[in-house]
């Protein structure tokens, strides 16, 4: 363990690994966003979120976000436990009849003010799953959103521009 | 007690359903089909219905053998197979919320998916001194999956666990219904995100059985690299996070950056992170190239400098085995019974995985190890993982170096056909029904996730450990919820 901590201390970070075209971007977005986090939201924003039927694919990618490439909370975002604690919904999946109630009351929970960020295909319309009777077909029959990350699922740096995109409308 | 043969030969075989056989039996038949499989002799695969029909799926595991058995039920009912052999409860009560058909006798009257009734869910009791329910989801503290899990403890200890699932249904199956292929192998790919791959392979083998198509030998090399990359990706999640489970940071942090790294791999040659839209029936929608597979060839040279290190380390950590060594005991007699499949069911003694047992291209011409052990502990389920990677770097590097030339898409005819296939996923083995009409529509198209068979061990592998070892338990089984929603 103490060889890892070692090189954990010795070597670089992954996130500011040699440059290539994406990593470039990344570096660039991430100093758009502390500008911008750091005059609407003192730097800190708080994201709750809520799978509504998703395939879990989208969950798969908001969790890589997480991971050392992305790194998200250098940037003053992250996720937390509870509605209470939260700036923002960020909401997967068509909202399926039994997921609706769940999402509605997460939504209340949460103190004002508050955005909901729609996260994938289906979480804008239904996706594939439009039409079925078991789905409400979007996050926005349910509950107000702010702004859509559309993919199936987004990978990992179109969710950190979505977030970005909407901290700037803020 | 009847083999599978014996049970077959009492019923009305029916034509045109590929690869196994499958027969038309009566009342009789389908109750002594059940009393074999509560017998130990057969393994449930599946049980599923139609319009008035029920099917199941079963599996004579010395023989190697599969079948489906059909009962007609024209008044709606059949005789309940869970009521010989619970693994078939929860199916029964799916069948009976979709298809409004009733299995008599079925122990549990309860609705499962179907969530659209007023009356709170009457979840079982648990009674004695001291004891304290604790309600969990269905929105959980990560970023998980939703679904509610019921807890009875006394004190820290856990008497019951009692799951309610269903949140993510979205009318798949009921979607399928009139899909074109297309559209059919679109929806298998988002069952369920993290078995993309496993989905639309059984999907696209259910449907080249039915019209008897043949993919080009390349392709199948293909399908069996994204299968791998698959498994790969999930298992170092997994390992990753039911390390983090035990507040074991560093596990999580390393494998979550080898795993983004198969992640950015299959992008590099397949163009979709989660490899989707890339596997269709009759072949895969994407060849690979010279750079994909120079991609591939640093990703295996990676992991294998890397991963060790990172095994060590999990093998090294007193703090870490103390947690998983002994947790959340599944028990080889459960695994068998309920023939769980995947890692679950490997590290508690069932050797079972598709790739062998059913092998099926490119796998029946690949050297592997299927790797088992007995302890049935959360450790156990780790180091299953842990073999499997290694087996996966192993069939990668087999798959590229005899990757045959040629095209890698056959052409799709249509014709009315039944078939039924099974593959291994990262998770275990998925099954997929099919039944298509004269203009290739899908008529019936059935998913069963291996989900189905794990989600009620983790109900009995969690009795008698402390509460805070649940997510640890859950994370080490990482059953599907979306897979088993539909």
């Amino acid at each position: 363990m103490l060889k890892f901590l070692l090189q954990g201390l010795t070597r670089p970070p992954l996130t500011e690994a040699p440059p290539s075209p994406e990593d470039a971007e990344l570096t660039a977005l991430a100093a758009r966003l502390q500008t911008a986090a750091r005059r609407r939201l003192g730097r800190s924003l708080s994201i709750r979120a809520v799978d509504a039927g998703s395939c879990n694919a989208c969950e798969l990618e908001i969790h890589a976000l997480n991971n050392a490439y992305y790194d998200i909370e250098r940037f003053g975002l992250r996720f937390v436990a509870s509605p209470r604690h939260a700036d923002v919904l960020l909401v997967t999946g068509p909202v399926t009849n039994n997921m609706r109630q769940a999402l509605e009351r997460t939504y209340n929970a949460m103190p004002n003010p508050k955005w909901v960020v729609a996260v994938g295909d289906c979480a804008l319309d239904g996706g594939c799953f439009a039409g079925s009777a078991a789905v409400a077909g979007g996050v926005a029959k349910a509950v107000p959103v702010d702004l859509s990350i559309p993919g199936c699922p987004p990978p990992p740096l179109e969710i950190l521009k979505g977030l970005l995109t909407l901290l700037e409308q803020m | 007690m009847p083999t599978l043969h014996d049970i077959l030969r009492e019923g009305r075989m029916v034509a045109n359903h590929r690869p196994w056989p499958r027969a038309m039996v009566n009342a009789r038949t389908w109750q002594m089909a059940a009393a074999t499989a509560a017998d130990g002799r057969l393994t449930l695969l599946g049980l599923w219905g139609d319009a008035d029909v029920v099917h199941m799926a079963l599996l004579d595991d010395q023989a190697g053998s599969a079948a489906v058995l059909s009962l007609e039920c024209p008044d709606k009912r059949f005789p309940s197979v869970g009521r010989l052999h619970p693994p078939a409860i929860r199916l029964e009560r799916a069948l009976r919320d979709m298809h409004g058909l009733e299995p008599v006798d079925c122990p549990d009257p309860r609705p499962w998916i179907d969530h659209s009734g007023g009356a709170p869910y009457p979840f079982l009791s648990a009674e004695g001194d001291s004891l304290h329910q604790i309600a969990v989801g269905p929105v959980h503290a990560g970023i998980i999956e939703p679904g509610h899990f019921r807890f009875t403890v006394n004190g820290e200890t856990v008497v019951r666990v009692e799951e309610r699932l269903g949140y993510v249904h979205r009318g798949i199956e009921k979607l399928m219904r009139g899909a074109m292929l297309e559209q059919g192998a679109k929806l298998a790919e988002r069952v369920s995100g993290d078995s993309t791959v496993a989905y639309a392979l059984a999907f696209a083998r259910a449907v080249e059985a039915a019209l008897e198509l043949e993919p080009p030998p390349r392709a199948l090399y293909i399908r069996g690299l994204m299968a791998e990359l698959e498994r790969l990706a999930n298992h170092l999640g997994d390992i990753g996070a039911i390390c983090n489970d035990a507040s074991f940071a560093m596990m999580h942090a390393h494998c979550g950056i080898l795993r983004e790294r198969v992640l950015r791999a299959a992008h590099g040659c397949f163009g979709h992170r989660l490899m989707r839209d890339c596997l269709r029936p009759g072949g895969v929608a994407r060849d690979i190239d010279a750079a994909g597979l120079a991609l591939l060839d640093a990703l295996v040279t990676d992991i294998r400098r890397h991963f060790p290190a990172l095994v060590k380390l999990y093998d090294n950590t007193a703090s870490l085995q103390d947690r998983t060594v002994t947790s959340g005991i599944l028990k080889p007699a459960l695994a068998r019974q309920f023939g769980a499949g995947g890692y679950v069911g490997r590290a508690s003694g069932r050797a079972f995985d598709v790739r062998r047992s059913i092998a099926y291209p490119p796998y029946d011409e690949l050297e592997f190890d299927v790797p088992s052990l007995t302890e049935g502990d959360v450790n156990a389920r780790v180091w299953i993982r842990i073999r499997e990677v290694e087996q996966s770097l192993s069939l990668i590097e087999q798959m590229m170096a005899r990757l045959p030339a040629g095209p890698v898409m056959t052409a799709v005819t249509s014709r009315p056909g039944e078939s039924v296939s099974m593959v291994e996923g990262f998770r275990g083995d998925v099954l997929v029904w099919l039944r298509l009409d004269d203009d290739g529509r899908i008529v019936r198209c059935h998913l069963r996730d291996p989900s189905w068979f794990q989600w009620p061990l983790l109900e009995a592998a969690i009795e008698g450990n402390i509460v805070a070892d649940f997510p640890l338990c859950n994370k080490s089984f990482n059953c599907s919820y979306a897979g088993h929603d539909l």
